[in-house]
C-alpha cells in the first residue's frame, strides 16, 4: 500500500509541475494551450541533453528552456500581435509534437541517466508517511516545493496579488500602475518553464527514456483540464494531479481483472478526468454553488475574467 | 501647489480629441471640467492620469514637469483618477481591492491593511466590510472604496469622471461633502461632468470644453446661460414633447415575481398601455434590467402572470415575444445588440425578419443604403459595426427595429451620447410611441426620466419602491427614492 | 483594393513559405540528412508516380472533408477539437454496416457512407449537447470524446470484431470486396471519394457565403448574445454546426475504412482532424482555400513517409513543415495587422507597458 501511494506521488510529479505552471500562466490571464506539445518536446529534450552530456541537471535546464521558449511565443503572439491565444497554442502543440518525434528519432529506446534517488534522512523513517512522501528524489521533492511556493506566492505575497489583478481585470491593474503586459510575459514564461521541468520529470524520472508517441502522451491535455478542475488554485490543481495518479493506478490494477479491456483501461483515467470537468461545469452544480457560499469556495470554477483576452490601452 | 496642463494635443485617427488644451488649477480648489459627451474631457483626464499619452504638450505639477507615459507615473506623481465605473476587481474582497497595487514588502499584510482601510475610511464616515466580495458593493460604495484607496496612497490630485451617474441622492450628498473636505485640506480636485447643475453646486471654478478645445473658464457662481452658451455654442432647444392618448394595455404583469441571481422583485403588478412611456429608475442592478428582460421574454417569472397585448405569454420562449411585437434594446451596443465583425448590410439582413434561404447581396446593399439614409447613419453598407461611433451604433440599432412594434424595451437608450444624438434618438422613439407603441426604458439620467416618462417606477434592492407620476415629482424626490429613502 | 494591400498579402504568404523552407533545410542538416535529396524524396513520394498521386489524393479526401466541416464550426465560434473522435465514430458505424449488412456494392457502399455520416453527426451532437446543456467547453468535451471514441474502436477491434483467431491491434478482418470503395484505373484513384469531397467543399462554400443560415451562424460565432436578441436560436445553430461538421468528419471516417484500409484500424482518423484545424487556420477560415492547402498538406504528409523509408528520418518532418508553415503565416498575419494598426493610429501610438 505504501509502495503504491509512493509510486502515485512520484508518477504525478510531472503533472503537478505542468498543472501548477499553467495555473500561474492562466491566473495571469494567458492560456497556454501548447502544454501537450511542450511536455512532449521538453521530455525529449531533457532526455536527449542528459543522454548526450551525461548530466541530468543539464537535461532539466534544457527542458525548462524549451518550455520557456514555447511559452514566450504564445505570449508574444498574444500580447504583441494580438492573435488568438487558443489558435497559436494549438498550432504550437502540433508543431512541438512533430518536432519531438523528428528530433528525438535518434534517441528512441536509448538508455539514459535518471534522477538519482535521494531519501530524506530523518523524514523518510517516519512510519507510512516517510515511505510515501520522503523516499523519492529531487524531482519529486521539487514538485512539493512548487505546490507550496505557488500557493504562498499567489495568495500571500503582494506580487501574487498584483498578478491576480492582471488576470482578473487588466485595465484596473493597469490603472494602478501595474505593468500588465510585462508581467504577462513573465508569468507565461514561468509557467512554461515549469511545464518544461514537468516534461523532464517524465523522461528522466517517471518513465526513463524517450519513446516516440508514448512518452508523456496526453498528459498536457490532462494538465489543462486539471487547471480548470482545480479552479485556478495550485492546491486544488495538485489534488487533481494526484487524483489522476490514483485513477491511473486503479486502471492498472484492474488490468488483470478485465484482461479483455487491457487496451482501453489506460485510456479510462484520461476520459474520466476530462469528464470530471463536466461535473465542475454542469449548471446544476454551479447553481448549487451560487446559493451556498461555502460550497462555492469548494467548487468554484470561475476563471480569471481577463483570461484569454489581449490587453491594450486604447 | 498648482497643476498646469499646457497645450495638450491628442488625436485618434481623424478625431482631434484634445486640440491645444491648457488648464491651470490651484491647490485647495474644486475645479469643474464641464462639457458634452465627446467634448474631450475624458481624454484629457486620461492623459493627466497617465492612462494614455499626449501627442504633445506638458503637464506640470507643483513646478515639476511630469513624465506621464503610464498610469504608474501618474500614481507616483500622486494623481488619482476615479473612473465613472470604478475599476474594481469584482470577485476579490474589499480588502484585496484596497491593497492591490500598493507598495510595501514582499508579504501582503492583511491585518495592517485592514487597519489602514478602517482608519482612512473613518475620516469620511465610510464603512467597509473588508471580507465582502467587491461585487456586493453598489457603485457608490465602490467609488468610496476607490477614494479611500487613492487617499491612502497619497494622492494630491483627485480626478472624478462623471461620478454621480448611478449613485443615490444620499451617496451624492456624502460624496460632495467628502470632496469639499478634501479641497479644504489642500488637494486639487477635478470634477468632470456634463451635468450643469452639479458643477454649479459644488465647483469653485469651471473650465468648459467643446469639440476638443477649451471654450472658456468661469469663476463660480456664474449665470447658467453663460455656461450653457459655452457648452453648446448656441441656444439648443430640445424638441417639444406632446403627451399621447393612451390605448389598450400592451404589457400586463399580474403579481409577477422575478428573480435573477440575487435580485428578486416580488409580486409586481403593472399595466402599460399603448402610447405610454414608463421610466425605470434606480441604482445599477436594482431590478430594472430584470424587469426589462422579463418583459422581453428572456427571463421567466418565478410566479405570477405576464401578458403582452392581451395574450398570456408567461414562461413562453423569446421567439413568441418577438412575434407578439416586443423589441428589446440592451445597453451594451456592441456587447448585446450588434455583432462586431459583421457589416451594416449584414446587420440589416439579420434583422430583416425575412426568411429566404439564399441571400441577394445586391439587394442587401440597396436596402442598407436606404436605411442608412433614413436614419442618417454615418457609415457605408460595408462598415463594420465596431467602426461606427456610439451615436451611429445607436442609430443602427434603431434602424434595425422591426416596423410594427407594440412594446419597446430600452436599457439606457442615450448612454454616452451627446445631446444632439440623444435628442434624435428620442425623436424616433416618440414617433413609435405616437404610432401606438408602449415604451418602457431604464435610465440613470434623472432628467431623461423626468422629461420623457409618463410614470416612473423607482427600484431599490430589487423591489419597486414607488410608482410616481412623472409630472408630479421632482429630481430631488427621485434622487432620494433611488437611494431607498423617501423625501421628508 | 489597393495595389499596396495586394503586395503585402502576397508577401504575407510568400515570406512564411520561404522561411518554412529554410527551417526544413536547417532541421534536415541537424538530423544529418542531405537536404536536397530529402526534399526530392518528398516530391517523388507525393507526386512522383501515378500510384503516389493516388495516395496523395487518398490523403487529401479525409483532410479536406474534415477541414470543410471545421470551417462551419469555426464560423460558429467553436473549437471542435472533437473532430478526430467524429471521424472515428463515422468509421465505426460504417464498419458495422460492412460487417452486418449484405448486398451488392451499389447498395452497400452508399449505406456505409450514410452510416459514417450518421455516426459522425451523433458523436458531434454529443459534444454539442455537452456544450449547450452542460456548459462544458468544447475543447475539453471534444478531447474527452476523442479518447472515448478511440477507446471504443480499440475495444471493438480486439473484442467483438476481432480478427478470426488472434485479436490484433492491427485491425479487424478485411471487409468483403463489395465493401471496398471502388477506384478508377490502374493507379486506383478514389474517384467517388474525390467527387464527394469536391461536392462537400462547394456545399460549405455556398452555405457560408450565400445563405441566411451561414450569415446567422457567423453572427452566433461572433456574438451569441446579440444573435440571440436578434431572434436567432443560438443553441439550435450551434448544434447544427456540430452536426454538419460531424457529418462530414464521419463521412471521412467511412471513406477511410471503405477506401483506404478496407477494415477498421485503431488509427483510422490518422490525425486528419487536428491537421484539418491547421488547414483551416492557414486558409484564414475561408472555404475557398481549404482544398488547395489541404492538397499541399496531403502531399507533404504522403511524401514524408518516404523519408523514413529511405533516409532513416522520422516521417514527422512533414508534420513539422506543416506546423511551422501555419505558425509563421499566423504570426505574419498578426505582424501585418499590427503594422496597419500603428499606421492608422499615427506616430504617437502608445507603447505597451
Amino acid at each position: 500500500m505504501e509502495a503504491t501511494l509512493a509510486s502515485i506521488v512520484a508518477a504525478a510529479s510531472p503533472l503537478v509541475y505542468a498543472a501548477i505552471g499553467e495555473t500561474i500562466t492562466e491566473k495571469a490571464g494567458v492560456v497556454n494551450l501548447s502544454l501537450e506539445g511542450t511536455l512532449r518536446l521538453s521530455a525529449m529534450t531533457g532526455f536527449a541533453i542528459s543522454y548526450v552530456t551525461g548530466s541530468v541537471l543539464l537535461g532539466f535546464l534544457a527542458a525548462a528552456g524549451v518550455g520557456m521558449l514555447i511559452a514566450s511565443i504564445v505570449a508574444f503572439a498574444s500580447i504583441e500581435l494580438r492573435l488568438n491565444q487558443i489558435a497559436v497554442g494549438f498550432v504550437l502543440t502540433l508543431l512541438a509534437i512533430e518536432l519531438s518525434s523528428f528530433l528525438g528519432n535518434p534517441y528512441v529506446g536509448q538508455q539514459g541517466p535518471g534522477v538519482p534517488s535521494m531519501p530524506i534522512p530523518l523524514l523518510s523513517d517516519i512510519p507510512f508517511l516517510g515511505k510515501v512522501l520522503f523516499d523519492h528524489n529531487l524531482s519529486v521533492y521539487g514538485s512539493y516545493l512548487v505546490i507550496v511556493g505557488a500557493y504562498l506566492f499567489i495568495f500571500k505575497t503582494r506580487r501574487g496579488l498584483d498578478m491576480q489583478g492582471v488576470g482578473e481585470r487588466p485595465e484596473a491593474a493597469f490603472a494602478r500602475g501595474i505593468p500588465v503586459n510585462r508581467l504577462r510575459y513573465l508569468y507565461t514564461m514561468v509557467g512554461g518553464a515549469l511545464a518544461g521541468i514537468g516534461g523532464a520529470a517524465f523522461s528522466l524520472d517517471v518513465q526513463l527514456g524517450w519513446r516516440e508517441g508514448l512518452t508523456a502522451k496526453n498528459y498536457g491535455w490532462i494538465a489543462l483540464a486539471i487547471v480548470i478542475f482545480g479552479g485556478w488554485n495550485p492546491i486544488r490543481a495538485a489534488f487533481g494531479a494526484y487524483l489522476f495518479g490514483v485513477l491511473q493506478t486503479v486502471a492498472l490494477k484492474l488490468q488483470p481483472v478485465f484482461p479483455g479491456l487491457s487496451q482501453i483501461l489506460p485510456l479510462l483515467p484520461f476520459a474520466l478526468m476530462i469528464f470530471a470537468l463536466v461535473l465542475v461545469y454542469l449548471r446544476l452544480f454551479r447553481d448549487l454553488a451560487d446559493r451556498h457560499p461555502l460550497l462555492r469556495r469548494l467548487l468554484s470554477a470561475d476563471p480569471p475574467s481577463g483570461l484569454g483576452t489581449a490587453f491594450h490601452r486604447e | 501647489m498648482s497643476l498646469e496642463l499646457r497645450d495638450i494635443h491628442k488625436t485618434f485617427g481623424h478625431v482631434r480629441a484634445n486640440d491645444g488644451v491648457s488648464l491651470s488649477i490651484e491647490a485647495g480648489t474644486l475645479h469643474g471640467l464641464l462639457g458634452e459627451n465627446g467634448a474631450g474631457k475624458s481624454t484629457l483626464m486620461k492623459i493627466l492620469s497617465g492612462f494614455i499619452s499626449a501627442d504633445s504638450g506638458e503637464v506640470v505639477l507643483d513646478g515639476t514637469r511630469l513624465e506621464l507615459s503610464s498610469p504608474r507615473d501618474g500614481v507616483h506623481a500622486g494623481v488619482g483618477m476615479l473612473h465613472q465605473d470604478p475599476l474594481v476587481f469584482l470577485p476579490f474582497t474589499v480588502l484585496d481591492n484596497f491593497l492591490l497595487g500598493s507598495p510595501g514588502g514582499p508579504r501582503v499584510d492583511r491585518r495592517a491593511g485592514a487597519r489602514a482601510l478602517r482608519e482612512t475610511a473613518d475620516r469620511f464616515g465610510f464603512t467597509f466590510d473588508p471580507n465582502a466580495p467587491a461585487r456586493s458593493l453598489t457603485v457608490g460604495e465602490r467609488q468610496q472604496l476607490e477614494i479611500t484607496r487613492l487617499l491612502w496612497l497619497g494622492a494630491r490630485v483627485l480626478i472624478l469622471d462623471e461620478p454621480t451617474t448611478g449613485i443615490s441622492a444620499t451617496q451624492r450628498t456624502t460624496l460632495f461633502e467628502v470632496l469639499r473636505t478634501l479641497a479644504d485640506e489642500g488637494m486639487i480636485v477635478i470634477f468632470v461632468s456634463h451635468k450643469l447643475e452639479e458643477v454649479e453646486e459644488i465647483c469653485e471654478r469651471v473650465t468648459v470644453m467643446r469639440r476638443g478645445v477649451v471654450v472658456g473658464e468661469a469663476e463660480m457662481p456664474c449665470p447658467t446661460e453663460r455656461l450653457v452658451e459655452m457648452m453648446f455654442g448656441r441656444v439648443f432647444t430640445e424638441s417639444e414633447l406632446t403627451p399621447s392618448p393612451l390605448g389598450e394595455p400592451v404589457l400586463e404583469l399580474d403579481r409577477a415575481t422575478l428573480r435573477e441571481r440575487t435580485i428578486t422583485t416580488s409580486e409586481l403588478s403593472l399595466g402599460v398601455r399603448e402610447g405610454e412611456v414608463v421610466g425605470l429608475a434606480g441604482l445599477e442592478g436594482s431590478g430594472q434590467r430584470t424587469l426589462l428582460r422579463a418583459a422581453a421574454g428572456l427571463l421567466r417569472p418565478v410566479s405570477g402572470r405576464l401578458r403582452v397585448g392581451g395574450r398570456d405569454l408567461t414562461g413562453r420562449g423569446y421567439r413568441e415575444f418577438l412575434e407578439a411585437g416586443v423589441h428589446y434594446l440592451p445597453a451594451g451596443r456592441l456587447e448585446e445588440g450588434l455583432v462586431s465583425g459583421l457589416t451594416v448590410a449584414e446587420h440589416f439582413l439579420l434583422a430583416g425578419g425575412a426568411t429566404e434561404f439564399f441571400l441577394d447581396s445586391a439587394e442587401a446593399r440597396r436596402q442598407a443604403e436606404t436605411k442608412i439614409d433614413d436614419y442618417s447613419i454615418v457609415g457605408t453598407p460595408d462598415s463594420t459595426a465596431e467602426s461606427l461611433s456610439g451615436g451611429n451604433q445607436q442609430r443602427l440599432l434603431l434602424a434595425m427595429m422591426p416596423p410594427a412594434i407594440r412594446l419597446l424595451l430600452l436599457e439606457h437608450p442615450t448612454r454616452g451620447l451627446d445631446i444632439e444624438s440623444a435628442d434624435w434618438v428620442w425623436t424616433r422613439l416618440v414617433e413609435r410611441r405616437d404610432e401606438g407603441a408602449a415604451i418602457v426604458f431604464a435610465s440613470a439620467d434623472l432628467d431623461e426620466l423626468l422629461r420623457y416618462s409618463d410614470r416612473i417606477l423607482v427600484f431599490f434592492s430589487g423591489e419597486v419602491l414607488k410608482i410616481l407620476d412623472a409630472r408630479e415629482t421632482s429630481g430631488e424626490e427621485l434622487g432620494h427614492l433611488i437611494g431607498g429613502k423617501e423625501l421628508v | 483594393m489597393s495595389g499596396r494591400g495586394w503586395a503585402a498579402r502576397t508577401a504575407g504568404i510568400a515570406v512564411p513559405v520561404v522561411l518554412a523552407f529554410v527551417v526544413a533545410v536547417v532541421l534536415l542538416q541537424l538530423a544529418g540528412a542531405p537536404p536536397l535529396e530529402a526534399l526530392g524524396l518528398l516530391w517523388d513520394g507525393s507526386v512522383g508516380s501515378a500510384a503516389k498521386v493516388s495516395d496523395t489524393l487518398a490523403a487529401w479526401v479525409p483532410l479536406t472533408l474534415a477541414a470543410a466541416g471545421l470551417v462551419v464550426t469555426f464560423a460558429a465560434g467553436l473549437w471542435n477539437i472533437g473532430v478526430e473522435g467524429q471521424i472515428v465514430a463515422g468509421a465505426i458505424f460504417a464498419t458495422w454496416v460492412a460487417r452486418e449488412v449484405s448486398g451488392p456494392a451499389t447498395v452497400l457502399i452508399p449505406l456505409m457512407l450514410l452510416a459514417g455520416v450518421l455516426g459522425g453527426v451523433l458523436w458531434a451532437l454529443l459534444a454539442g449537447i455537452l456544450k449547450t446543456r452542460g456548459g462544458v467547453n468544447e475543447i475539453f468535451g471534444g478531447l474527452g470524446l476523442d479518447f472515448v471514441a478511440s477507446g471504443l474502436a480499440i475495444y471493438l477491434i480486439i473484442g467483438p470484431w476481432k480478427r478470426a483467431g488472434i485479436a490484433s491491434t492491427s485491425g479487424t478482418d478485411l471487409f468483403r470486396s463489395e465493401a471496398w470503395l471502388p477506384t478508377v484505373g490502374v493507379a486506383q484513384v478514389p474517384a467517388i471519394a474525390i467527387g464527394l469531397t469536391v461536392a462537400a467543399v462547394i456545399l460549405v462554400y455556398l452555405l457560408m457565403r450565400g445563405t441566411r443560415f451561414g450569415l446567422r451562424l457567423k453572427a452566433v460565432g461572433k456574438n451569441a448574445r446579440s444573435a440571440h436578441l436578434m431572434g436567432i436560436p443560438t443553441e439550435r445553430y450551434t448544434l447544427a454546426a456540430f452536426a454538419l461538421c460531424g457529418g462530414l468528419a464521419g463521412l471521412a471516417g467511412a471513406v477511410q475504412v471503405s477506401g483506404v484500409f478496407h477494415k477498421l484500424v485503431p488509427s483510422v482518423s490518422g490525425g486528419y482532424g487536428f491537421l484539418g484545424i491547421l488547414v483551416v487556420l492557414l486558409a484564414g477560415f475561408r472555404a475557398a482555400w481549404i482544398a488547395p492547402i489541404a492538397l499541399f498538406f496531403a502531399a507533404v504528409a504522403v511524401g514524408s513517409t518516404q523519408l523514413s523509408l529511405r533516409l532513416d528520418l522520422d516521417s514527422s518532418l512533414g508534420g513539422v513543415l506543416q506546423g511551422v508553415l501555419v505558425l509563421l503565416v499566423i504570426l505574419a498575419g498578426g505582424w501585418q495587422a499590427r503594422r496597419a494598426r500603428r499606421a492608422r493610429a499615427g506616430p504617437s501610438s502608445s507603447e505597451e507597458p
